[in-house]
């Protein structure tokens, strides 16, 4: 093993060491320095282009930037001299002078960068001219899902950066130089006309109120206060490892039951689980997999696309839509969880409580944007009325909470509602890349070999993780006789997440180096706990311990695998009959379009 | 009317007719490489382009970097209003430049160079073309695995600076990069780059034909040798014109002017102003021992007489590098804008005069924290022109 080389440096007078090709903001952090920084961010390569993080170098006349400077031997780093702290606060004022700084009335107040410097720094004159009148910023709210106010926006080209380097889109980029330069889209156009996948990576990575999600916050209020109404809410599974982040708890708090409690209290008629449709999803989808594999393998029927690929990460779908249309066929023509709950919502759900689907506004809480658009489809309609009426993220649903002054942290715990309330283990990782995988394996496996997966407590370890491409091959044996072709295969499997690990994967099998049967593709790093709707900030260490709550639960709970799932059992008897019926294919499958590559 | 009390010396070095590259080359293919480093470090070089960075240390640095692939890369991206000596050294010398890319592929051990090309100069494509049919010829002669290409530039003012050329010609947007790391160690598609300017280069053939000492004999300490200026504005002579490194200003005025000069402009908008009471004790050249104000240029003179407003001529920088600016970083794109704006309000009278130093101090925190050499260096002919000139900002 190669030995990295310590530097030793000084920062405001302290020693610290840290490894070679580290940063002197990195080496600051070391020593609980605190540098303020605005372009940085730990997820993206360095750019340097915001300037707050500049220090000075004893030696050096000009200021260096911490972000972006390696350490060297001996070098005498000032984070706080006058010269620093000139500099710094110049600096804000600056990027205010081009700021529309409506506070109060901005989506981020509270959870804004900016200000936070800007109140560090006691910033409470400005000198210098504002250059907002003269500037012709427009606000682009077209988009399902996102809105853009480049009036807001301090040019740090977080979006940029995140929408090319973690998701290989490139829907946005720095158009123009000079006083004119902003992040525009393909031809300026709007973010709903682009190839944008509506994945909402650029909110989360926006320092500012510049990118933001479409609010559907007084729709629901709207709807909950309206006695006709019969709402039902849905809830995903990664918001109930998120949603405590804006609530008061430390990341990875498991808030479930609190949540149930929350929506509750909020007016919801009932509360029911997303959870539910990921069971019902694995059913559909896993059956979808076994159908394909006897095409493939007994019937050689040429048709059949393999690997076939998972569809519930919308963003993901409206990527391969743009990008890669020649491989719609390999996409399951299973529809999100959410969809699918928004169909039964207004078909089974209604019948069962007798109320009149027209009545009934389904919402849903989801740690994704992209879901807002998916929810906006014009296909999106199979129950005869539109599925899903409004999409909230994560974060929406805390700032509900808020409005509505309940003291999140002294709720009593409650369970969900029933029908379409009991999701499984299986259910609940769903929130974390990966768990759409391991679920579908834990009830495929079973149903071809009448043996559980041979893995211990069910944890399909090789499939977890926040790594951007996993691989898994499953030898399937011993199998029961109606699956006799499939005794002896090797199921390969691969997982990604990050749109940019999804082109990588999908580059491979376009070039025949890698061959799989099933993969699983998620939109957003670490999948959906790490979705554009989720709490700011986020980072690796946050995702991970959002990832570890997802598994707790689902070791938490009796009730592991989708199959196994009471209520699921229930609709196909009651109601669907068997995966992948006439009914089924009606209210829970559908198809999909190709799109411009850009 | 012009008082010419004094005519600095004309060089005839850079254009002087000659036609023995390959000559020149072979016998520097003959050196060890050591031998020829030493001669352009000895020679005092420092780059044309305006940053005057020593070329044979550039050299140096860049051959003892392990990486296989490297590349030479010649500047010739000229966007300095004002100035237009490369332009000429390529239409009337091009081989001096491409021998002297030749020496420095041989000793840093790269096999590919390009000529950066300013957009507006695309016309010299065809005869550059020839030119470099003509080089390829003598590279084969003389075995050496080397070949020039010309790469188009897409007219922005940044995409002269090093590494937003670098970018540009990686199709990228032209912004610059952060340093460390240099050109010398991660330039051109990350692999070590010499990248020059086209007079640099040129230089160099000179001082392999006649040695560091000859090149020495011209110039002061610190800044040997000659250069190619543009002068421009009011006077009776522009042109192109090699000069001696060092001349006082007031030298170059009593040349140069037409008797009633009030200021020079050295350096082009990233330069420093000069005005009529310091021209003796300003200098052109790099910084070092001399005495007085050493002020450093990529060749671009522009003089100024009595008629001229000095509010004007700052205003017209401003709003250059406003546009020019790539706009990434904070203190540049907005610091221009605000000082554009900021003189303007003076002016008018809305801000009062006191306002100026603030902007004063708002240029120093650009000079102090802006990411590339154009926002580090608005200050520059900012503060020479607001400090010397201060009642035309006002009245
Ligand atoms: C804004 C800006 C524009 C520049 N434009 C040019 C140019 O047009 N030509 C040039 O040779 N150098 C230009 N430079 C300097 C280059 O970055 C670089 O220092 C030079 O090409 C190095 O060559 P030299 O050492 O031979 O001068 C520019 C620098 C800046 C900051
Ligand atoms: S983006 Fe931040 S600083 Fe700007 S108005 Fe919104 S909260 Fe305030
Ligand atoms: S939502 Fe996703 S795809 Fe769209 S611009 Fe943002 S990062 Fe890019
Ligand atoms: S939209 Fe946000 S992330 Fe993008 S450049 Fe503007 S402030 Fe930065
Ligand atoms: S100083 Fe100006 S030109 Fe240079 S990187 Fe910053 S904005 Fe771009
Ligand atoms: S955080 Fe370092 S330059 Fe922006």
């Amino acid at each position: 093993m190669k030995m990295t080389n310590m530097i030793n440096l000084s920062i405001n007078g302290i020693a610290v060491s840290v490894e070679e090709g580290k940063t002197i903001l990195e080496a600051a952090k070391k020593l609980h320095i605190h540098i303020p920084t605005l372009c940085y961010h730990k997820d993206l390569c360095v750019a340097g282009n915001c300037r707050v993080c500049v220090v000075e170098q004893a030696g050096v006349d000009r200021l260096v930037a911490s972000c972006a400077t390696p350490v060297n031997e001996g070098m005498e780093i000032n984070t706080n001299s006058l010269k620093v702290r000139n500099c710094r606060k110049h600096i804000i004022e600056l990027l205010l002078a081009e700021h529309n700084e409506e506070c109060t009335k901005c989506y981020r107040n509270g959870h804004c960068e900016l200000q936070t410097i800007a109140a560090d720094l006691q910033i409470t004159n400005q000198d210098f001219i504002d250059l907002v009148p003269d500037k012709q910023y427009s606000v682009d709210s077209y988009s399902p899902s996102i809105e853009k106010d480049d009036s807001k926006c301090i040019r740090c080209q977080r979006c940029v950066r995140t929408c090319a380097e973690i998701q290989s889109v490139g829907a946005i980029a720095v158009a123009h130089k000079g006083a004119d330069m902003k992040i525009s889209t393909f031809f300026n156009y709007s973010l709903n006309e682009v190839v944008c996948t509506n994945c909402g990576q650029c909110i989360v990575h926006c320092p500012t109120g510049a990118l933001v999600e479409k609010s559907y916050v007084e729709q629901v209020w709207d709807a909950i206060a309206d006695p006709e109404k019969h709402v039902v809410v849905q809830t995903a599974p990664a918001v109930r490892v998120g949603l405590g982040e804006e609530l008061g708890f430390e990341p990875g708090t498991r808030v479930t039951s609190r949540m149930v409690s929350a929506l509750r209290r909020l007016g919801f008629d009932s509360v029911l689980d997303t959870d539910f449709t990921a069971d019902l999803t694995i059913m559909e989808e896993g059956t979808e997999l076994l159908t394909r594999l006897k095409g493939a393998l007994l019937d050689d029927n040429p048709e059949v696309s393999l690997p076939m690929a998972t569809s519930c990460s919308p963003g993901w779908v409206k990527y391969i839509e743009h990008k890669y249309p020649q491989y719609l066929p390999n996409l399951s023509t299973c529809k999100s969880p959410q969809q699918m709950f928004g169909a039964l919502a207004k078909t089974y759900y209604a019948k069962n409580i007798d109320v009149d689907p027209a009545n009934i506004v389904s919402v849903s809480i989801m740690p994704c944007t992209a879901k807002k658009y998916e929810a906006n489809r014009p296909e999106m309609k199979d129950s005869g009325y539109k599925d899903v009426d409004f999409v909230l993220t994560t974060r929406e649903l805390a700032v509900m909470i808020k409005q509505a002054g309940i003291e999140f942290e002294q709720l009593n715990e409650e369970n969900f509602d029933s029908i379409m309330g009991i999701g499984s283990g299986a259910g609940i990782i769903f929130g974390a890349t990966g768990g759409v995988m391991e679920a579908a394996l834990r009830t495929a496996y079973e149903i071809v070999t009448g043996r559980e997966v041979p893995f211990e407590n069910l944890e399909i370890k090789p499939v977890r993780g926040l790594a951007g491409v996993k691989e898994a091959v499953v030898p399937i044996v011993d199998v029961l006789p109606e699956w006799s072709f499939l005794e002896g295969v090797e199921l390969k499997c691969a997982i990604t997440n990050g749109l940019e690990n999804a082109h990588q994967l999908m580059e491979a099998i376009d070039r025949g180096d890698r061959f799989y049967h099933f993969i699983e593709i998620m939109a957003c790093p670490g999948g959906c706990l790490g979705g554009g709707g989720q709490p700011f900030p986020v980072d690796d260490e946050i995702r991970q311990k959002r990832m570890d709550a997802i598994y707790s639960e689902d070791l938490s709970l009796a009730l592991r695998k989708s199959h196994e799932n009471p209520e699921i059992v229930q609709i196909y008897k009651d109601f669907l009959e068997k995966p992948l019926s006439h009914k089924s294919h009606k209210l829970l499958h559908t198809s999909y379009v190709k799109r411009q590559p850009y | 009317m012009t008082t010419k009390t004094k005519q600095l010396n004309r060089i005839d070095l850079i254009f002087k007719h000659e036609d023995d590259c390959k000559e020149i080359l072979k016998k520097s293919f003959d050196r060890s490489h050591e031998e020829v480093i030493n001669e352009m470090v000895n020679s005092g070089l420092k780059g044309r382009g305006g940053a005057g960075f020593p070329t044979g240390l550039k050299w140096k640095l860049t051959s003892e970097e392990k990486e296989k692939t490297k590349y030479v890369i010649c500047n010739a991206d000229e966007g300095e209003p004002g100035t237009f000596k490369d332009r000429e050294i390529l239409t009337r010398v091009p081989h001096k430049v491409l021998a002297g890319m030749a020496m420095c592929a041989k000793i840093i051990g790269a096999k590919e160079g390009y000529i950066y090309l300013r957009g507006e100069y695309k016309f010299l494509v065809p005869q550059l073309r020839e030119e470099l049919k003509k080089f390829h010829q003598i590279m084969d002669e003389l075995n050496l695995d080397f070949v020039v290409d010309i790469f188009l530039g897409s007219g922005a003012y940044i995409c002269g600076e090093e590494s937003a050329l670098f970018e540009s010609m990686e199709g990228k947007r032209g912004e610059p990069r952060n340093k460390p790391p240099y050109p010398t160690q991660c330039g051109y598609l990350n692999k070590p780059t010499v990248i020059n300017n086209v007079e640099t280069l040129a230089h160099s053939y000179t001082i392999m034909k006649y040695g560091a000492k000859k090149f020495r004999e011209l110039g002061v300490k610190d800044s040997w040798g000659s250069k190619v200026f543009s002068v421009s504005g009011d006077t009776p002579i522009p042109g192109i014109y090699e000069l001696e490194l060092g001349m006082s200003v007031q030298d170059f005025v009593d040349d140069f002017g037409d008797g009633d000069t009030k200021a020079v402009q050295v350096g082009g908008a990233s330069g420093f102003l000069v005005p009529r009471k310091r021209f003796p004790k300003s200098h052109i050249g790099y910084q070092g021992k001399l005495t007085g104000v050493s002020l450093p240029t990529g060749g671009s003179m522009m003089i100024f007489n009595s008629s001229r407003s000095m509010y004007n001529v700052l205003d017209n920088y401003l709003d250059f590098f406003q546009e020019e600016s790539c706009g990434q970083c904070t203190p540049c794109r907005v610091g221009c804008q605000q000082l554009l704006k900021g003189i303007k309000a003076v002016k008018r009278g809305d801000k009062p005069a006191a306002y100026l130093d603030k902007l004063l101090k708002l240029t120093e925190t650009m000079r102090l924290t802006a990411k590339c050499g154009l926002g580090q260096s608005v200050a520059n002919s900012f503060s020479s022109i607001v400090e010397n000139f201060r009642e035309e900002m006002i009245y």
